[in-house]
């Protein structure tokens, strides 16, 4: 058996380790901007996890590497290894270890995930207990079974319970701008109740607590924003809920992320956070317009955007496109009558 | 190891049955009872479908080598992508870890003639069959396309004949799995042979045991969440039809509860694999022998209380995505734990790079990877940014390629020269084995960073600024490709040609390795007996004084 190496060579070793990790954990460089006061939670929250996971990933491949090299079969040498069949002290060092770990990891997850308002979808802010009984009804009891029947109380219901509320910051109080979400193969719609405009891209003010009331009318589409982490899926006959505060102006992808047919993949606009003068700017402007209809959106899905990656898929969707709006009509034909 | 034993205690009423003194070719195409015959059917079939669905995954990764949508049909795209999973999961790793390497290997571990239910075996593996014919003929009606978790609403409008074909395969891969496993798990609790202890069960029989208690819990779930589905498709219920009052997200829970379980159905088998040929080719007993038996088991009940973390940005209340949360970071323990025993197994020893030991390394380097992405992945506040994307698909290859496939590959080389009596060739081997490790990180790494910035998984056209990327995920796949070519010439011609291999020709001591290779038609003529456990290496070091 090898010796068990030096104290001195351990802790250079450890410090190795712990300084690559930190620089790893923090110079990564995986994830995009950050545009929403989520955003920072969730890198914090991910560069921990990294540091963690660069540590134990070094940590356990050296230990193999080193076995590899250390332990080999010399020339010659047919004999077995030592007879060592355990070690109690260290299986319970190394049972320990990752459980607290993943202990700690759990509970900085409930303080990150309360923080961007995961616990207060639908303003319910932190009454676990009606949370838990809606949930039940939501989630598990299956809507057909015991809810009332009007499509209203439905969604009321639905609406109070998915996706993320106000962030803490702004518990309590009711959003600053309302849009409704829609989506559709393959193409988002956003309305904004309070001045009628249909769009399909998504124009915020910066540094306002913006809430989206998400659908879907055709199949399940999920509405994912990169540089906000923030994502939610549109669930036909479940509304969700979207709340966040953009924080840098700037124009960001949205990006459908749940399979939804043929183009899913170019199921993408964007969100433009614009400063308060410019989205002021812009509301006027759009209100002067004739409001635009559902229908001229969702037939033209590839004119909705103007930016260059859609290009690509002019003639594809346009091709599509023509169709979409037969096709999301028979399809809703066949979930009621197929 | 093993003395003749006199007292002949046959399997059951086996011994009872006709058979020539030894198969011909032939008798490998035919409904045939015996639990070796029924595990090379199983791993030659699943092997073929392992390269259909490698076909599949080649067109897609040339479809990603550019941004636009340019090579396939964007619907025939997403046929190839439902269909490559469900073949990879349903027709290749289960039948080949579980059916292939547990029907021909638990009941040589365990000193028996055959498997409690000699037809019953034959008939799960021939279940199979219409599976596999029923996805390939799906193909002529479009395919199924609605992902391998086929979930409502898109399911119910896509394809329909196609996606109900591939409803009909599941629920015969499915009913082959739950045949198996009763079969498992009566034939490990009742044949042992008598002088084996229940810590003298070699580890790969634990580990089918675990899988098999998983999979008679978890499958029956499926089925009835796809025979909802196949209703509501064919016979206008509306289970899952949200204009009707249907709820698409009891859809997902139902699938879930089964297809979480299920990625261990696919790992666990592997790591009774690992238990096995690590202390063989490290010429050492295994470290923590219990630790693993019973972590396999500790595995198998939590990870029937984890499926939520699939669901975190779906229809799932505040409470639910946090106690998931938790319980599935609770999983990593006990897997961590495997890792660990088996690094310090190689501590220490005296490692014979073999290529079945290579193999199950370079599984061990890997696998570390795939379960460090699994806890980010864990954790509902990050999954939120990154789940349905590339994040993902990296972290499920590195387990199930870097882990399932690398340790069927080290089964293979391990258990070759005892299924075939030859070796495989040890040059072509080692070659084969760098070019999939290479392959497999120049695929799957990259695709971490592509789900982290913002590219989501199962897309035919992405952004452009992915393109990079995209290109050496594309470049790693072609070379994975090619890296079958040297296992397979190798598999064919040692198959009758490779260097002879005798009884035990790595000098182990599980019971497989008592009798000669291949096995005479009812394993042994007479019983052995076990006197030692199955890793007792390195004991001439505890008489040496
Ligand atoms: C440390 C242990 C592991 C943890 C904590 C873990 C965690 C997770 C989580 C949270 C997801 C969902 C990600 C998402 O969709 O957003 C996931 C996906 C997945 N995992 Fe793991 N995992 C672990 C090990 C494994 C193993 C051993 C396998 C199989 C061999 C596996 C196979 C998969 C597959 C196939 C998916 C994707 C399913 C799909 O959406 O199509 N994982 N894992
Ligand atoms: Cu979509
Ligand atoms: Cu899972």
């Amino acid at each position: 058996m090898k010796q068990i190496p030096a104290p001195l060579w351990t802790l250079t070793v450890g410090v190795v380790v712990t300084v690559i990790s930190f620089w790893v954990g923090y110079n990564h460089g995986f994830l995009p901007e950050q545009a929403s006061a989520q955003a920072p939670l969730v890198d914090d929250f991910f560069n921990i996890m990294m540091v963690i996971g660069t540590a134990l990933f070094l940590v356990v491949e050296g230990a193999i590497v080193y076995c590899m090299i250390q332990f080999r079969r010399r020339k010659g040498d047919d004999s077995d290894g030592l007879p060592i069949e355990g070690n109690l002290p260290l299986e319970a060092f190394w049972t320990a270890i990752p459980a607290v770990i993943v202990i700690g990891l759990g509970i900085y997850s409930v303080q990150v995930f309360q923080e961007m308002g995961g616990f207060s979808p639908g303003g319910l802010e932190h009454d676990h207990g009606m949370m838990i009984a809606q949930a039940h009804t939501g989630a598990m009891g299956g809507v057909s079974e015991d809810t009332p029947d009007t499509p209203e109380a439905r969604q009321q219901l639905a609406k109070a319970v998915y996706g993320f509320g106000a962030s803490i910051d702004n518990e309590g109080r009711s959003a600053d701008l309302e849009v409704n979400v829609s989506g559709m193969q393959y193409a988002w719609i956003f309305t904004y109740p309070d001045t009628g405009i249909v769009d399909g891209e998504l124009h915020v003010p910066v540094d306002a607590d913006v809430q989206l009331n998400i659908s879907a009318q055709d199949v399940i589409h999920s509405f994912w924003v990169p540089q906000f982490r923030l994502k939610q899926d549109a669930i036909p006959g479940k509304d969700t809920e979207l709340r966040f505060v953009a924080t840098k102006p700037g124009t960001y992808p949205v990006v459908c992320a749940e399979l939804c047919g043929g183009y899913h993949g170019a199921m993408r606009t964007q969100v433009i956070v614009h400063t308060p003068e410019d989205f002021q700017a812009w509301v006027d402007q759009r209100v002067a317009q004739a409001p635009m209809s559902v229908d001229a959106i969702a037939q033209n899905p590839a004119d909705l955007s103007d930016s260059d990656y859609l290009a690509p898929y002019e003639t594809a969707l346009g091709v599509d496109a023509r169709l979409v709006a037969q096709l999301s009509q028979a399809s809703a034909d066949d979930i009621i009558n197929p | 190891m093993a003395q003749a034993n006199l007292t002949d205690r046959g399997a059951g009423n086996f011994s009872v049955h006709h058979h020539p003194e030894k198969w011909k070719w032939y008798d490998y195409f035919t409904f045939n009872v015996d639990h070796k015959v029924i595990g090379i059917q199983y791993l030659v079939t699943s092997f073929a479908f392992y390269l259909i669905g490698g076909l599949m995954a080649l067109a897609m990764r040339a479809e990603l080598a550019t941004p636009n949508s340019d090579l396939l049909d964007p619907n025939l795209y997403n046929a190839f992508l439902t269909n490559h999973g469900t073949i990879m999961i349903f027709l290749w790793i289960v039948p080949g870890a579980i059916g292939g390497f547990g029907n021909y290997l638990v009941p040589l571990m365990i000193g028996a003639r055959d498997m409690a239910f000699p037809k019953l075996n034959a008939l799960a593996f021939w279940v199979t069959i219409p599976a596999g014919a029923l996805l390939l003929g799906s193909f002529f009606f479009g395919g199924a396309q609605a992902g391998w978790t086929s979930y409502p609403p898109l399911s119910l409008i896509t394809a329909n004949t196609a996606q109900s074909m591939w409803i009909l395969a599941i629920v015969f891969a499915g009913t082959s799995s739950i045949l198996g496993a009763v079969n498992f798990i009566i034939t490990i609790w009742k044949m042992r042979v008598p002088s084996m202890d229940w810590d003298q069960l070699p580890l790969f029989c634990w580990a089918i045991l675990a899988t098999s208690i998983l999979a008679l819990f978890s499958t029956p779930v499926l089925a009835a969440g796809l025979v909802l589905l196949l209703f509501d498709i064919n016979f206008g219920t509306s289970f899952f039809k949200p204009d009707a009052g249907g709820d698409v997200v009891m859809y997902q829970h139902l699938f879930w509860f089964y297809s979480h379980p299920a990625v261990y159905l696919m790992i666990l088998p592997i790591f009774g694999i690992m238990s096995e040929v690590i202390p063989v080719h490290a010429r050492k007993p295994i470290f923590g022998y219990k630790a693993i038996a019973y972590s396999s088991l500790t595995i198998c009940l939590v990870g029937l209380f984890v499926w939520v973390h699939h669901m975190f940005t779906s229809g799932t209340p505040p409470w639910m995505r946090m106690f998931f949360t938790v319980s599935t970071l609770i999983v990593a323990v006990p897997t961590g734990v495997k890792i660990f025993s088996w690094v310090a197994t190689l501590w220490g020893g005296k490692i014979r790079y073999t290529s079945a030991m290579l193999f199950a390394i370079g599984l061990l380097v890997m696998f570390v990877l795939g379960g460090l992405s699994g806890v980010t992945l864990g954790t509902a506040p990050v999954d939120i940014h990154v789940h349905d994307t590339y994040y993902v698909v990296a972290h499920f290859h590195y387990v199930l390629f870097g882990g399932s496939v690398f340790g069927i590959y080290a089964g293979f080389y391990h258990w070759f020269p005892k299924i075939t009596g030859h070796y495989l060739n040890e040059g072509l081997g080692k070659l084969h084995f760098v070019l999939t490790f290479i392959g497999t990180n120049l695929t799957f790494l990259p695709m971490h960073q592509l789900g982290l910035q913002g590219m989501p998984r199962r897309v035919a056209m992405y952004d452009p600024q992915f393109q990079t990327i995209n290109q050496i995920c594309t470049f790693g796949a072609f070379l994975l490709g090619v890296s079958v070519l040297p296992f397979l010439i190798n598999a064919i011609w040692s198959w009758s040609r490779g260097a002879k291999a005798g009884g035990n020709p790595w000098d182990a001591k599980t019971l497989e390795w008592t009798t000669d290779s291949p096995p005479a038609i009812e394993n042994w003529e007479v019983l052995p007996v076990v006197t030692q456990g199955p890793y007792a290496y390195g004991e001439e070091h505890l008489t040496v004084e």
